[in-house]
């Protein structure tokens, strides 16, 4: 069932404001979602007066400028900065995306960031991502074939083959979109998400996986697949540019036609 | 994920700032609801009507009270905008209209439908001579 409020541990608190330099003319205020696992507490918001003219373009260099020169307790994912790995995935000024490619410029007012929504929250902005990568795992990603590789070369596929896989391939699985979505909110205990289900169409339209039947028996399931309800936020937010809502009515239509 | 985690869950419909075809998602839900709602009492007016017109006349200052026009302009409303929003989803379950930029231009078009769709029934509805 949606559940609407926050569990009586999760509710977010007001926390203390870190003041910029008196010689800081141009600041913005980052307002930061902190948790630490050790004090027990509810988590709350810092406030961080960051200095932007010795500040990098993007919500990740603020962040690691603010655990640099500010605060080094505040925690965070990171690694390729290039919007690559998928590391840095949290919600930035209400919206799911990838810190190191959102500037900070876009953002009117005050920087606002939160981890991915509704998980569990490990500490600061680092959250428990056991179940989507469970989910992701549950779908098999990896070529299943029951004929015998070719013995002379790789199993090749045409061009035309090979283009069905684009913008299903790209996925850097940063969970943005699952995390986005209102429906796996509510039901990540049974719904795989878009993230997992644009994963599991990725095989199941690729000309040399032989496992399609299987993998769309495993996807008819009243949860698992049919509680996307196109609300569209996955595309919306996918920092690649893909659009899992259009996978999971791709994958809905191939399980009538097959019936056909 | 274990259950008993003592983990806090972090923010989620509180801190959203959810797009335009998640806020017409939610109100398709809501006005589906309404409808199923709405059609109860619309049976029961239709019904006190059949009966007789002392039975329809004892209900008739209510629905033309503020409080029964509201009801019936929101009714009206759910209904062309679930039907209109309706139109997008058939068009999905074939597999159409997912690029980002044509969700967004259907759903403002289905908003701007239904309130056209409405204004003209009220419209119709106000001229008619009985």
């Amino acid at each position: 069932m949606a559940e609407f409020s926050l569990p009586a541990n999760s509710v977010v608190k007001q926390g203390k404001l870190f003041k910029a330099a008196e010689s800081a003319s141009n600041t913005r205020r980052f307002l930061v979602y902190r948790y630490d696992p050790s004090t027990g507490k509810n988590p709350y918001i810092d406030t961080y007066e960051v200095d932007m003219d010795s500040c990098g373009p993007m919500v990740l260099d603020g962040l690691l400028k603010i655990k640099d020169q500010i605060d080094s307790t505040l925690s965070l994912r990171r690694s390729c900065r290039e919007g690559i790995c998928g590391s840095c995935s949290m919600n930035i000024d209400g919206t799911n995306t990838l810190a190191c490619t959102k500037s900070i410029a876009e953002i009117k007012g005050d920087v606002k960031v939160y981890p991915l929504p509704h998980q569990p929250v490990v500490k600061d902005l680092v959250s428990d991502l056991t179940n989507f990568y469970a989910q992701y795992a549950s779908i098999e990603p990896w070529m299943k074939t029951d004929s015998a590789t070719p013995p002379d070369r790789e199993r090749l596929q045409s061009k035309q083959d090979r283009e069905k896989l684009d913008g299903l391939y790209e996925c850097i699985l940063c969970a943005c979109c699952s995390t986005a979505c209102p429906s796996y909110w509510w039901n990540s205990d049974r719904f795989l998400g878009p993230a997992a289900i644009l994963n599991a169409y990725r095989w199941i339209v690729d000309s040399r996986d032989e496992a399609a039947g299987e993998r769309l028996d495993d996807l008819e399931d009243p949860f698992k697949l049919y509680r996307c309800h196109s609300i569209m936020n996955c595309a919306k937010v996918c920092p690649k540019g893909l659009n899992p809502a259009q996978a999971i009515a791709e994958t809905k239509k191939l399980l009538v036609q097959r019936k056909m | 994920m274990d259950p008993g985690s003592k983990l806090p869950l972090s923010p989620h419909i509180q801190i959203y700032r959810l797009p335009l075809t998640a806020l017409l998602s939610v109100v398709h839900r809501a006005t589906g609801v309404a409808l199923a709602l709405g059609a109860v009492l619309l049976v029961w007016i239709l019904a006190l009507a059949a009966n007789s017109a002392e039975a329809y006349g004892q209900l008739y200052p209510h629905l033309a009270s503020w409080y029964g026009q509201i009801f019936l302009l929101g009714l009206i409303f759910s209904l062309y905008l679930h039907f209109c929003n309706g139109i997008r989803h058939l068009f999905w379950d074939i597999g159409m209209g997912f690029d980002l930029e044509i969700v967004h231009r259907t759903a403002k078009f289905a908003i701007f439908a239904a309130i056209v769709l409405t204004v003209a029934t009220w419209a119709i509805a106000a001229n008619l001579e009985l």
